[in-house]
Formats: C-alpha cells, sequence, structure tokens
C-alpha cells in the first residue's frame, strides 16, 4: 500500500503572492461589509499596503541566506532568479498602475470607472447611479487578482499551473476592460473583442498543452526538456503542441497576427486598466514565455527560434508602420506597444544562455521591459490628464502645442516618447542595445540589422508627437487636468526612471545578468 | 605609405582634469534657461555667451598646455564614469583631448562665442529670444560631446545630440509651416544616416568588444578587408547624413528655413563638419579598405561638383552659400579619403572654412536684417556703399573661399587639390573644375548683392548692422584673411600623432599645379563679371529652357528623387495596411458617433463579425505558424 504523502508548501517563499491574493480576497470583503462611502479609500489604502508588503517580503526572502531557491509547491511553481526579479517588476509596475486607478481629482471627484458597470449606457439606471456619485471599487481586488494570476503564470514551472494562472491573470482584465465610465460601449465592445479572442487563444494553449503532455507524458518543464531530449514518439506531435503553446502565449504578448486585440482594447478600456495591461500583462506574458521556451523546449530551439524571428520581424513591421499614420493617442501607444513585443521577441529568437559574467538574453529582455515598463505606466497616466469638456482627449491633433500649456507635462512626456524611440541617455536605448546584442551573440544578425532598421522609423513616430507638442499651435479646448499624487507620482516616476536608467544603467544590468538563471 | 603607431594617450592631470567643464557648462546654462522661464529673459542671452566663453577660455587653456607639452603627452584621456559594466560590455564615457579634438573644441567655441554675440543682435526683437539661446547652448553642449568623446558610443550621444538642437532651431520659427516641415527633413535623413552609425557601432561591439578610439584603433590593423569595408561604408552613411553629402545632401538646403546664426553656426561652421571628423578620427578603419577610402573620395568628388552646381543657379542668398557648404565639405571629404597625404589638409580646411563660411553667413544675415528679411539677391545690388562693414569683411571671405593667394581658403584648398592629383588624376581635376565653379558662384553672389544698381523693394531702407553684428563679422573677418598663412606649416605636424600621417612638403610658391588653379579661378571670375557685371540683373529669374539651370535650382531634382524612391513608397505601404486595419478592425472604434448610435447598431455591427474577422486572423497565423516550422524542418 502506497504511502500518501502529505502535500508540502513553501509558506515563507511564496508569501509575496500569498500577500497579494489575501489583499484580493478581503477586498472583495470590503465590498459586502462597510459602507460605500468608505470602500473606495480602505480598497485604495489596502492594495497599496497589500502590494508594498509583499514587496518587503520579496525582498527579505531574496535576501535570505537558505532555501531561496528552488522548486516550490509541490514542484509547481519554480523560485528562482528570473521569478524574484520578475515578481518584483510586477509588484512596482503593478503599484504604479493601480495607483492611477485611484485617481478621483480629474473627474469632478469620480474614478475613471463607470457607476454602473451593469446598466445599460444610456438607461435610467446609468444616470441614477452617475448622480449618487456611485463607484466601483471593486476593480481594485480584481486588479490584484490579475497580479496574482501573472505572478504565478511567470514563475509556474509545469503547463497546468501556467493554464490556471494564465486564466486567473485574464479573466479579471476582461472585466476591467469593459468599466469605463465614458465612451461606454466602445468599452463593452473592447471587453467582449478581448474575452472572445482570449478564450480562443486559451483554447489553442490548451491543445497545445494537450498535444505536449501526448509527446512528453508529463506537464513539468523539467520532464519535457529530458523527453526532449530522449524522445519515444515522432516529433511531429511535438512541434504542434509546441506551435500551438505559442500561439497561446504571443497572443498575450500582442505579437502579430495574434494583435488585433490589441488596439481595440486598449483604447476601449478605460485608460489606467490600459496601462495595468500594457507593461503588467506583457511583462506576464514575455515572462512565462521565455521559460516555456528555454527550459521546456530549449533542446529544440532550432525548430522554434526560425518561427519567432519570423514573427517578431513582422511585429516590429506592421507596429511601427502603422503607429506612423495613427491620429488617436491610445491607438498610437497600441501599436507602439505591439512593435516593443517584436523588439522583444527579437531577443527572445538570440536565446543565448547564461554564460558567466555576460548579459543573457533574459536579462536583457528583463532590462527592456523594466524600461519599457516605466515609460508605458507614465504615458497612460498622462494620457488621463490631457482633457476636454467631454474627459480624455485621444486625438493626437488635440495634443497640439501641449508644450505651451504645461511645459512640465509635455517635457515629461517627451522624455518618455525618446525613451521609446530608443534615444541615446534613456533607459530605451540601453534596452535596445541589449536585447540586440543578445540576438546579435546568439547567431542573429539578419534579425538585429532588420531591428536597427524599425527601430529608427520607429524613431519618427514618437517625434512626430514631440514635434506636435511643441511646435504647433496649441488646440482648442484641451486642458491638462489637475491631478492629485495617484496621478504625479506614477508620471514622475516613470520619467526620472527612465533618464536614470540611460545615465547610469549599471545596477540594473549587473541585477538582471547575476540572477537570470533558470530553474528546472 | 607608413602610417605611425597610435600613441597610448596619458592620464589627465591638473587642468585636464576639469575638461568635462567645457561641456557641462553650457548644458547646464541651457537647463537653467529653459526651465526658468520668463525671470531670465533680460539676461538669459549674456548668460549664454557667458557659458560659451567660458567653454572657450578652458579650450584655450588646455591647447595652451598641450603647445608646452611634449608631442608625445599632448593627448589626454579624461575618464569621466563607468557607463555601461556588465560582462563583455565595458564602455566607459570618457573624454579624449588629443591634438585633434582640441582644434575642434577652440573652433566650436570660438566660432561660437562669436555667432552667440552676434545673435544678441540678430534676434533682438524675437520674443523667444531665450529659448534660441538656449538651444544653441544645448547645440554647443551635444557639439563638444561629440567632439572630445573617447569611444564611438560616447560620439554618437552627441551626435543624437546635435540632431536634435539642429532639428529644434531649423523649426524655431514655427510660425512657418516650410520651417516645420524643412526641420522634419532634416531629421528623416539624418535618422538614414544614424542606420549606419547605429550599424557601424555594432560591429566595433561585436568585432573589438570594445567602441573606445584606442581600443579601435589597435584592433583595426587586423581586421578582415570585408569587416573593415563595411564598417567603413557604414561610417560613411552616417558622415554622409550628418555632413549633407550626396546621397543625402536634400536636407542642407531647407535647413536654411532657421534664423541665420544657425545656419552659420550649425549649418556651416561646425556640425555639418562632423563627418569629416568622423571619417578623419576612423582613419585606422578606412587605411584597411581601399574600396571604403574610395567610395569616401566618389562622395567628395560628387558633392563638391553639385554643391557648385546648386550654387550657381540659386537666386536665394543663403540657398547659394548652402550650397558653396555642401561644396566645401566635399572637397574635405575627397581629402579625408585620399588617405595619409589629405587628413592633414581635410582638417585644415575644415576650420579655415570654420572661419570665412561663418564670416559669410552671418555677412548674409547681416544684409537680411537690413533688407527686412529679403532674402532674393535680384532684389539687393550696390550695397556696398550703405553697409560698409559688411560689405568689406564679405569681401574677405569672398577672397578666402575662392583662393586668392594670401587668404584662408587659397592654403587648404590648394592642398587638397594638390594631393588629390597625386593620388588620382579624375579627382584632381574635379577638385580643379570645382575651384573655378566656386569662383563663379561666389564673383555671382557678390556682384549681384553689393554691386551693380540698386534693385531694392520699396520702403525698404538698407542700413549698418548694431556693433554686436558686425564686431563678430570682423573678427572673423580677420580670420579669414590670416588663419591659413598662421596654420599652413603647423597644422600636419601638429596632427601627425592624431592622424597617424607624415608631414608632407608643401611649398609656399604655387606649383604648376597651384598656377593652373589660379588661373580656373580667374577665368571663372572672369566669366561671372561678364555675365552679371556688366549687364543690369533682371528683377525675376529669367525663365530658362536651359537644363543645367533647371537642374540647379530644383536642387539637382533631389527632392523628387526621394520622394519618388523612399517618401511615396513608404506612405503608400502605411496608408495600405492602415486601410486594411480599419476595415477589417477599426470599424468599431471609430469614436465618439458609434457611442451616441445606439446600442442596437453597436450590437448589429459586433454581430457583422469583426471578431470574427480577428479570429480569422489568428487562424492565418496559425497556418504561418505551421508554414514556418514545417519550412524550418525541410531547410
Amino acid at each position: 500500500m502506497n504511502a500518501i504523502t502529505a502535500p508540502t508548501f513553501e509558506w515563507l517563499q511564496l508569501a509575496p503572492i500569498l500577500t497579494v491574493l489575501l489583499a484580493a480576497c478581503i477586498g472583495i470583503g470590503i465590498e459586502a461589509a462597510l459602507p460605500r462611502r468608505w470602500r473606495f479609500v480602505s480598497q485604495v489604502l489596502l492594495f497599496e499596503l497589500a502590494i508594498g508588503v509583499a514587496f518587503v517580503l520579496l525582498v527579505m526572502s531574496w535576501l535570505s541566506p537558505k532555501d531561496n531557491l528552488g522548486l516550490m509547491a509541490m514542484d509547481s511553481i519554480s523560485l528562482d532568479g528570473p521569478s524574484y526579479l520578475m515578481w518584483g517588476a510586477l509588484l512596482v509596475f503593478g503599484l504604479l498602475s493601480m495607483l492611477v486607478f485611484a485617481e478621483r481629482d480629474l473627474n469632478d471627484g469620480a474614478s475613471s470607472f463607470a457607476a454602473s458597470a451593469a446598466s445599460v449606457p444610456g438607461s435610467a439606471a446609468e444616470t441614477e447611479a452617475s448622480l449618487a456619485r456611485h463607484e466601483h471599487s471593486e476593480v481594485f481586488p480584481l486588479a490584484l487578482f490579475s497580479l496574482t494570476g501573472m505572478m504565478v503564470f511567470v514563475a509556474a514551472n509545469d503547463l497546468l499551473t501556467a493554464f490556471v494562472a494564465l486564466e486567473v491573470m485574464s479573466l479579471p482584465l476582461y472585466l476591467l476592460s469593459g468599466m469605463a465610465r465614458r465612451r461606454r460601449l466602445l468599452s463593452q465592445e473592447a471587453a467582449l473583442k478581448y474575452f472572445l479572442l482570449g478564450a480562443l487563444s486559451s483554447a489553442f494553449f490548451l491543445f497545445g498543452m494537450a498535444l505536449t503532455y501526448g509527446f512528453t507524458g508529463s506537464f513539468d518543464y523539467g520532464r519535457i526538456s529530458d523527453a526532449i531530449a530522449d524522445p519515444v514518439y515522432g516529433r511531429g506531435l511535438l512541434y504542434t503542441g509546441m506551435a500551438f503553446l505559442a500561439i497561446g502565449l504571443l497572443f498575450k504578448i500582442g505579437a502579430v497576427p495574434f494583435h488585433n486585440w490589441v488596439p481595440d482594447v486598449y483604447v476601449g478600456a478605460p485608460t489606467p486598466v490600459t496601462g495595468f495591461m500594457a507593461i503588467c500583462t506583457k511583462l506576464a506574458a514575455v515572462g512565462a514565455t521565455v521559460r516555456i521556451f528555454y527550459v521546456g523546449f530549449g533542446g529544440e530551439r532550432w525548430a522554434w527560434q526560425p518561427l519567432v524571428a519570423v514573427v517578431a520581424v513582422i511585429t516590429m513591421a506592421i507596429g511601427v508602420v502603422v503607429a506612423l499614420t495613427q491620429s488617436d493617442m491610445k491607438r498610437l501607444l497600441a501599436y507602439s506597444s505591439i512593435s516593443h513585443a517584436g523588439f522583444i521577441l527579437v531577443a527572445v529568437v538570440g536565446a543565448t544562455a547564461g554564460v558567466t559574467g555576460q548579459m543573457n538574453s533574459f536579462g536583457s529582455i528583463l532590462f527592456y521591459l523594466v524600461a519599457y515598463g516605466f515609460a508605458t505606466v507614465a504615458a497612460f497616466a498622462i494620457v488621463t490628464m490631457v482633457r476636454n469638456q467631454a474627459g480624455e482627449v485621444h486625438e493626437i491633433s488635440g495634443w497640439a502645442g501641449l508644450g505651451r500649456k504645461s511645459p512640465l507635462l509635455a517635457g515629461i512626456f517627451a522624455v518618455l516618447m525618446l525613451s521609446f524611440a530608443g534615444i541615446p541617455l534613456t533607459g530605451g536605448f540601453i534596452g535596445k542595445w541589449a536585447v540586440f546584442s543578445a540576438a546579435w551573440r546568439g547567431g542573429y544578425a539578419w534579425l538585429v540589422l532588420a531591428a536597427v532598421a524599425f527601430s529608427l522609423v520607429a524613431a519618427y513616430v514618437y517625434l512626430r508627437v514631440i514635434v506636435l507638442m511643441f511646435f504647433a499651435e496649441p488646440a482648442d479646448g484641451v486642458v491638462v487636468g489637475r491631478a492629485s499624487g495617484m496621478t504625479w507620482v506614477p508620471v514622475a516616476l516613470g520619467a526620472l526612471a527612465s533618464a536614470y536608467l540611460g545615465l547610469f544603467p549599471g545596477p540594473l544590468l549587473d541585477l538582471v545578468t547575476s540572477a537570470s538563471t533558470f530553474l528546472r | 605609405m607608413i602610417t605611425l603607431e597610435a600613441l597610448a594617450p596619458v592620464a589627465a592631470t591638473g587642468m585636464f582634469s576639469y575638461a568635462w567643464l567645457m561641456i557641462a557648462t553650457p548644458a547646464v546654462v541651457a537647463a537653467i534657461l529653459l526651465l526658468f522661464g520668463s525671470i531670465l529673459d533680460r539676461i538669459g542671452h549674456w548668460l549664454a555667451v557667458a557659458a560659451v566663453l567660458f567653454s572657450f577660455s578652458i579650450a584655450a587653456c588646455l591647447f595652451a598646455q598641450q603647445l608646452q607639452s611634449a608631442p608625445d603627452a599632448r593627448a589626454v584621456a579624461v575618464p569621466m564614469f563607468e557607463w555601461i559594466t556588465t560582462g563583455m560590455w565595458h564602455i566607459s564615457a570618457g573624454l579624449l583631448v588629443d591634438q585633434l579634438s582640441i582644434l575642434f573644441a577652440l573652433l566650436v567655441t570660438g566660432v561660437g562665442a562669436l555667432i552667440h554675440i552676434y545673435s544678441v543682435g540678430y534676434m533682438a526683437h524675437d520674443e523667444r529670444r531665450r529659448r534660441f539661446f538656449a538651444y544653441l547652448n544645448l547645440f554647443i553642449a551635444a557639439m563638444l560631446t561629440l567632439v572630445l568623446a573617447d569611444n564611438y558610443l560616447v560620439l554618437f550621444v552627441g551626435w543624437e545630440g546635435v540632431g536634435l538642437a539642429s532639428y529644434l532651431l531649423i523649426g524655431f520659427w514655427q510660425h512657418k509651416p516650410s520651417a516645420a516641415a524643412a526641420g522634419t527633413k532634416a531629421f528623416v535623413m539624418n535618422r538614414i544616416g544614424d542606420l549606419g552609425m547605429t550599424m557601424a557601432i555594432m560591429a566595433m561591439l561585436a568585432l573589438f568588444g570594445s567602441s573606445a578610439f584606442t581600443a579601435v584603433n589597435a584592433a583595426a590593423p587586423h581586421l578582415e578587408p570585408f569587416w573593415a569595408t563595411t564598417i567603413g561604408l557604414l561610417l560613411l552613411l552616417g558622415a554622409c547624413g550628418k555632413s549633407a553629402q550626396v546621397p543625402l545632401q536634400a536636407w542642407l538646403l531647407d535647413a536654411m528655413e532657421g534664423p541665420t546664426p544657425v545656419s552659420a553656426l550649425i549649418h556651416a561652421a561646425t556640425m555639418v563638419t562632423a563627418g569629416v571628423y568622423l571619417v578623419v578620427r576612423s582613419h585606422a578603419i578606412f587605411e584597411m579598405s581601399s574600396a571604403a577610402s574610395t567610395a569616401v573620395v566618389v562622395v567628395g568628388c560628387v558633392t563638391l561638383m553639385a554643391g557648385a552646381w546648386i550654387g550657381s543657379s540659386k537666386d536665394d542668398i543663403k540657398k547659394v552659400l548652402a550650397g558653396s557648404t555642401m561644396s566645401q565639405i566635399g572637397y574635405m571629404m575627397l581629402a579625408a579619403g585620399l588617405g595619409p597625404v589629405g587628413y592633414a589638409f581635410a582638417i585644415f580646411h575644415l576650420l579655415t572654412h570654420g572661419f570665412f563660411k561663418a564670416n559669410m553667413f552671418l555677412g548674409a544675415g547681416s544684409v537680411m536684417h537690413g533688407m527686412d528679411d529679403d532674402v532674393n539677391m535680384r532684389h539687393y545690388g550696390g550695397l556696398a556703399k550703405v553697409m560698409k562693414v559688411t560689405f568689406w569683411t564679405f569681401a574677405m571671405g569672398y577672397l578666402a573661399i575662392i583662393g586668392v593667394p594670401g587668404f584662408a581658403g587659397y592654403f587648404s584648398k590648394d592642398h587638397i587639390i594638390e594631393a588629390a592629383f597625386e593620388v588620382s588624376t579624375v579627382a584632381g581635376v574635379t577638385a580643379l573644375i570645382g575651384a573655378g565653379i566656386t569662383a563663379f558662384y561666389m564673383t555671382r553672389l557678390m556682384v549681384m548683392t553689393f554691386l551693380g544698381e540698386r534693385r531694392w523693394r520699396e520702403k525698404v531702407h538698407p542700413h549698418e548692422s548694431p556693433w554686436v553684428m558686425t564686431v563678430p563679422l570682423i573678427i572673423l573677418a580677420f580670420f579669414s584673411v590670416v588663419a591659413g598663412a598662421l596654420m599652413n606649416n603647423w597644422i600636419q605636424e601638429w596632427l601627425e600623432p592624431a592622424t597617424g600621417a607624415h608631414v608632407q612638403e608643401t611649398a609656399l610658391m604655387p606649383g604648376p599645379i597651384g598656377w593652373a588653379t589660379l588661373l580656373v579661378v580667374a577665368s571663372g571670375i572672369a566669366l561671372a563679371w561678364w555675365i552679371f557685371g556688366t549687364k543690369p540683373v533682371p528683377n525675376v529669374a529669367p525663365a530658362s529652357g536651359n537644363p543645367f539651370t533647371v537642374t540647379g535650382r530644383n536642387d539637382l531634382f533631389g527632392d523628387l528623387i526621394n520622394d519618388t524612391l523612399v517618401v511615396r513608397p513608404t506612405l503608400a505601404v502605411s496608408r495600405g495596411v492602415v486601410t486594411g486595419d480599419d476595415r477589417i478592425i477599426d470599424a468599431g472604434a471609430d469614436g465618439l458617433a458609434g457611442v451616441f448610435s445606439g446600442l442596437s447598431s453597436q450590437a448589429r455591427r459586433l454581430q457583422t463579425g469583426q471578431v470574427r474577422a480577428y479570429a480569422l486572423t489568428m487562424t492565418i497565423g496559425v497556418v504561418l505558424v505551421g508554414a514556418v516550422l514545417i519550412l524550418t524542418q525541410l531547410a
């Protein structure tokens, strides 16, 4: 008779995830228990506290001398350098983008979220809820649930855990996308599209899991790798499974041709949510992709590298070329985000392993994501501040002459654009160098040349915005809203970090290089 | 051709460890001027002038120290900070004050200071003067970063910085749509050049593991010919963009939309010569590849003729000077491509050109100042009598550029022509003919502007400019006369350690080629005088069927070529993609109109299948993924 071993769970090491999850659950409790007027404030305090505590726990666990690395929770979570770094980045960017959720000064004391998301737009119920100044403070626990999913997703050590995490991360996002206060139909439509296409991509992911299981007999990344080294069946099954998994992941990354949802959802979703998705979802999706493909399918890299290279090229091409003619700021940032996904994939293709003391692919990807993340969080926060009577101004023509209305804000936005463009002395520049050199050393010189060419075209997109802000006649009726610290903190931090990472990239480069070895 | 081993620069001590102040001072002042708003409207410009003068005095002190020290201790490395240190990357941001860079620093700060002072008068009535000076200081800081950098990556920072400042200043008069368009054009063309720079630096990092000049110079002799040629051509592409050389020349003429002091500082004396600096600085790489250095010579020859051609057919005084700048930089490129024999001459001509071209641009600005900003030379005439200082200073510049013996341009240009004949007859003849055309169009400019009868518009009352504008003119005119003779024998020896070229004997008396040059120049002057000096100049440019004139007036159809080959295809692709995007994807996001048209129509729209279309795209993606995987397996 086999003894049944009790499941083990490393509470201490997994405490950061648990803190965020616990806070999300408490948040639901707050919605049920507290009177309406206390909810918003307590939710804001709760998420700030929870993410702060989670970050402290993370750092403590990282610095503790023993047991801070290894496979946790019955081998379903892999706690290694990349996990720690991704968790740290997710917590920081989660906090910054959720701060923007809590901004209420811009909108006459209301948040950017619908007063009553379930009411039919334009109906009496909606008017009633607006007049009563109702708010959906559920957005905070929803975002925390999503953040939990992201943290598990990047650290998952088997496909099953990864899939559950993927769903935990995605479902709250579908809801959040549909909750815009203004332009509600657009928002609801975006949410529905996101959900349907997300479901389709999940189906691909699931099917890929099944096929991979058929080939390897296991969901565990390490065992998948072993099975690839010592195959029992023909490789057709493996390749099909790998391709389907890749499709599911590339969808979340927002790579072409799985990018269709990105512009619509970014435009339709409430702008703070767009900021959250643009960085946190991308971080999580890229992190999980790199882990699955390096750890699980590393032995088959010759098969998937050309595939990712092709996707990277068309992603950069579509992202950059289409961004050239955009007239809507959020849509421009959406296509910009697509093109950045392409640049990140360039480094994924490089797949240079961690030779001691050298910048490897994961390190360069993470640096790129952090530089991109700070710029993105701040950029979307600024989008919420440029307003007219009807709310945020998304038409780029409305941004004309912003430099004269608010030199500070326009100057900050210009710094962010320069970082997106990869101009020297910004974080974006070092990030581009890092990912390009990773791909170069991986033997993909042609891909680097293509990427350099696209990045130069892309610079035109961003400089067009700068020129418009500073050299065009100011647009009528557009003002810079008076925002509270909830918006200004992410804006200021984003701009400072973009400049700091360009001037002194050393510390972060060292960090991402030293802690970029995956466990299996 | 023997080249010396490059000497390792010595560590910085004393005065040299403060070299960074040269860059920091104007940068800080620029930031102050931009940030502290209108408080500084009254004195901001003098603050900017003081910053540049301070940088100049540091440069002068360093130069004096270098003169005193032994030749092998003149190159000084000033480490600043470790920029990137990770794994195989050790890129430190540092300065290199050597014989080459100090000359540039002196030119940039010296001519820069004069142009700053001049601008105090020129921009006196502009309400955004403080901002203008902030940009000028920004430019000085970036340009000094470019020339004082000790590695290609830091150089690239300055390279982008001068581009940014240039872009801001070309479009400074933003109320003019043409100015904004010109700024954009300069930016785009420079991007193409930057593509070359970026890839060259990438290749250097990949091959040498470093981008420091010392490391690259040390490793270059062991470079494979293929890589030497590749890097050389990429660097040349970068140089073409920045220095407005064919085929990336078209932006420079439009850049004249900026205020005239900007044209003098950035688009004549300093920034546009950065390409020449780059080629000379990278001499170790170009010496390893005859293909790359031949390409430099060809680019130089083509540009010097193209610029002269444009200069001969324009009526806009600034555009004539712009064409002439292109042409003179062509001479420098040609010299730089000739190999060790030409490096010193390229830099020599660069310096003298910096003086006389800045002088003439500022002179043109002074003329425009008096003529209510009219730039058409057909509306000038007879200005010599009313603007005496401007006329005489301009005349010094004129005599210098056409190469009258004794004046600055004579020495430097003559050396280039002689060196060109030594290496290739074709290059020599081109340079010789170019000198004749230069004499032709410059004489035309002089005659149409300062001599002949008065063709002024009504209500225009030309007057001499205030002293802040004329004093810089006088100083620059002085150097236009003496700079050549001062540096003639000295500069080769001085630059020897930095360029690795041995000193060539230069005769004071013209040789046979020198006499031929003088003859060609004289005929150019005579021809121009015969056409423009002896007959009245029509008020409107005569319609001309002459293909040479038509081509010249249209900037050699540079815009048309760029438009057809680059701009239209790119836009067409972008619009095509967007149309596809809109038709399949965008229907729901048409904005507020959709929101007001009610839920039912939205729902209907939703059901008519956009999501289906998205899913279709994804399915196509699946097919693509499968195809790539299968093809990879087959390959």
